[in-house]
């Protein structure tokens, strides 16, 4: 025990160096853990809201569909297997149609997704719902991104034209009967909603989806000529952005705690060097020379327990601030990232994150804290009385 | 008697190189209207029709034209020269304005290529891009791909007289036959002694007026009737249209085969 009471006295007894140290080594384990947790916090946030809104349990992929090339629209969709009808009918599915559109919003030309969608289902939350009322027009929705784009309010009607499966145009009017809000913005921009039976009697697609969406917890099926995509496929834009970020994160963090270990280096080598009388006169008295080391090592270890108590002190009061009112972004900035961000970002913390962080922390400075203390194995007690280093 | 679809060059947004074809009606007639005219008094409206299509001559033609886009910001016009060959085959090189210049495009059949000298890139129009205005004007890149015979995908039916450039024309309802074509229902204005449609309407399935054609000047170039300007409107659209303009035609041109090759996009 007379090490870690040597170790903790001599810690303290150094006094403003050992609390500079304690610092600057806690300005890193506030920076680790804001940071990953704000990250943690984006995976959720964003996951859970594509989760509710657009990805739900999975989805299936009809024929030759695929989200990333507009060329795969018009052949893809295709008769919905029997077995999804009839779980779409009992509200454990939610077929999608979609099909490439253009809208004239006040004059001008603007290509769309027209998607349609059962106003019924309860798969999605999305507020398909008021796609049930409208007056004559066909009744659709759009997000408040292609709302604010096409110019379009609550109540305005706007020319929309298609062209059917045979590729026939076609054009009539749609009333906007709602505008949502939503983070997803892969169901809002450039896209118009309207209920499915009626996007399929208009372009001849009776019977037909392009996508299934199936609740969470719904098993995966086969069914030929469609294809099951999970969490793995729907999220994967998330998780690669979320490590992308964390990744130009890392560096800020990582800078901050090369300098406060530098700081705990060159601490540990002054800290032998006039303490070099000290150490001959603990060997000379009999200590062994990996205990000395031990000891100093210790010290050096300390720091970082008391930088987690220094950290603690300013950043339980600044996370618990953040948790509460997040980060919020510059105006327009959550959409230009093209993801499902919040307009504030709050962060996620977790009891493995902080333990991960301390114990991070506390390796690297035992690291740092041992090496300069090698020295003391190859010094002579006599040299060292006597204030030599030898 | 002789008319053809002529394809005009543009360009979509700046740097971009979707390109596209502009269709304009070019007819032609020989000095032999005379001759003609006693038949086409008796002629059914499938028989004008297919007169119609007959004199879409299939023969080369090099053709130097301009589109002008009356947008809502203002108007735009682009020059180009194009050299074509029957329905099928078309190159055609813009000339202005100089952003445009150098700008290449080429349509073998139903396929569309672009190449744009700032990019070095030959990009094919397919699929979604079809969709597109053509440089923002009128028409789409679909609009201008339509190949087929009329006579072959439309029943006719007369539909009224209308006077248009003071000449008298029959109007045809054009009915789809088939279920694969872009528009349901046409109606077009016809000089009956010229065989030049003057006039044209086209629309939905719902019946919706969709666009509209109207030409604008006819001239005799190397004897043959051409339509010489033209206005295309996509009535959904807000704007005075877009206006094609010939300005010079050669007939029976010599056109080398190996100008329709992808390769020649580059040169």
């Amino acid at each position: 025990m007379i090490i870690p009471k040597l170790a903790l006295r001599n810690l303290i007894g150094n006094g403003a160096k050992t609390w500079l140290n304690a610092l600057v080594l806690s300005f890193s384990f506030v920076a680790i853990i804001w940071g990953q947790s704000i990250f943690e916090g984006m995976d959720k946030e964003m996951s859970k809201v594509t989760i509710d809104q657009e990805a739900a349990g999975g989805q299936y992929w009809a024929g030759v569909y695929d989200p990333y090339d507009p060329t795969s629209f018009d052949e893809a969709p295709a008769a919905i297997p029997a077995d999804l009808s009839a779980e779409a009918a009992e509200g454990r599915a939610v077929p999608i149609l979609i099909v490439p559109g253009t809208i004239y919003p006040k004059g001008r030309m603007m290509s769309v997704l027209l998607k349609g969608v059962d106003p019924g289902q309860s798969v999605l939350k999305l507020p398909f719902g008021s796609l049930k009322g409208g007056s004559g027009n066909i009744p659709g929705l759009v997000g408040t991104r292609t709302a604010k784009s096409a110019g379009l309010s609550k109540g305005d009607t706007v020319t929309v034209r298609w062209r059917d499966a045979a590729g026939t145009f076609d054009a009539a009017d749609i009333e906007i009967v709602d505008i949502f809000q939503t983070q997803v913005q892969t169901v809002d921009v450039g896209q118009v909603w309207m209920p499915i039976q009626t996007l399929q009697e208009i372009t001849g697609r009776s019977g037909q989806a392009t996508i299934v969406t199936v609740p969470e917890g719904a098993a995966p099926k086969t069914y030929a000529g469609w294809a099951f995509q999970d969490h793995d496929v729907l999220l994967k834009d998330i998780k690669s952005f979320i490590q992308a970020k964390a990744m130009g994160f890392s560096i800020f963090y990582v800078t901050l705690m090369a300098m406060a270990l530098l700081a705990i280096f060159n601490t540990q080598i002054l800290s032998i060097w006039h303490r070099r009388r000290e150490i001959g006169t603990m060997i000379a008295l009999g200590m062994p020379r990996g205990r000395v080391i031990g000891l100093f090592t210790l010290e050096g270890s300390l720091l970082s327990i008391l930088a987690a108590a220094v950290g603690a002190v300013y950043g339980l009061p600044l996370l618990i601030y953040m948790a509460k009112h997040g980060w919020v972004l510059p105006a327009g900035q959550a959409d230009s990232f093209g993801l499902a961000l919040n307009k504030a970002l709050y962060p996620a913390y977790s009891l493995g994150l902080v333990i991960m962080t301390i114990l991070i922390v506390l390796a690297a400075t035992t690291v740092v804290s041992f090496l300069p203390t090698r020295k003391i194995a190859t010094l002579k007690p006599t040299d060292a009385l006597k204030g030599k280093w030898s | 008697m002789k008319s053809n679809f002529l394809k005009v060059p543009s360009r979509l947004g700046i740097g971009r190189p979707a390109v596209g074809f502009v269709i304009l009606f070019l007819a032609a007639e020989a000095l032999l209207a005379g001759l003609i005219a006693p038949e086409q008094t008796a002629l059914s409206p499938a028989a004008l029709l297919e007169k119609i299509d007959e004199n879409a001559v299939p023969g080369n033609k090099i053709m130097v034209s301009s589109m002008t886009i009356h947008g809502r910001r203002g108007d735009r016009t682009v020059k180009s020269k194009s050299w074509i060959e029957g329905d099928d085959k078309a190159f055609t090189e813009y000339l202005e304005p100089p952003r445009e210049k150098g700008i290449k495009m080429l349509k073998l059949g139903d396929q569309l290529w672009t190449y744009t000298p700032a990019a070095d890139r030959v990009i094919g129009i397919s699929g979604n891009m079809l969709r597109q205005s053509v440089m923002g004007s009128d028409l789409s890149y679909e609009d201008m791909m339509e190949n087929r015979k009329w006579s072959t995908i439309y029943a006719a039916a007369d539909d009224g007289t209308e006077t248009v450039l003071d000449r008298p024309c029959r109007i045809l309802k054009l009915t789809a036959s088939v279920p694969d074509v872009a528009y349901e229902v046409r109606r077009i204005w016809v000089d009956e002694s010229r065989f030049l449609v003057l006039k044209e309407e086209r629309y939905g399935k719902s019946g919706r007026l969709l666009k509209t054609l109207e030409v604008g000047e006819v001239k005799q170039m190397e004897g043959r009737w051409v339509q010489t300007r033209a206005l295309f409107r996509d009535v959904l659209k807000e704007g005075g249209g877009t206006e094609f303009i010939i300005e010079s035609v050669d007939f029976e041109a010599d056109i080398p085969e190996v100008l329709f090759s992808k390769a020649s996009l580059r040169k």
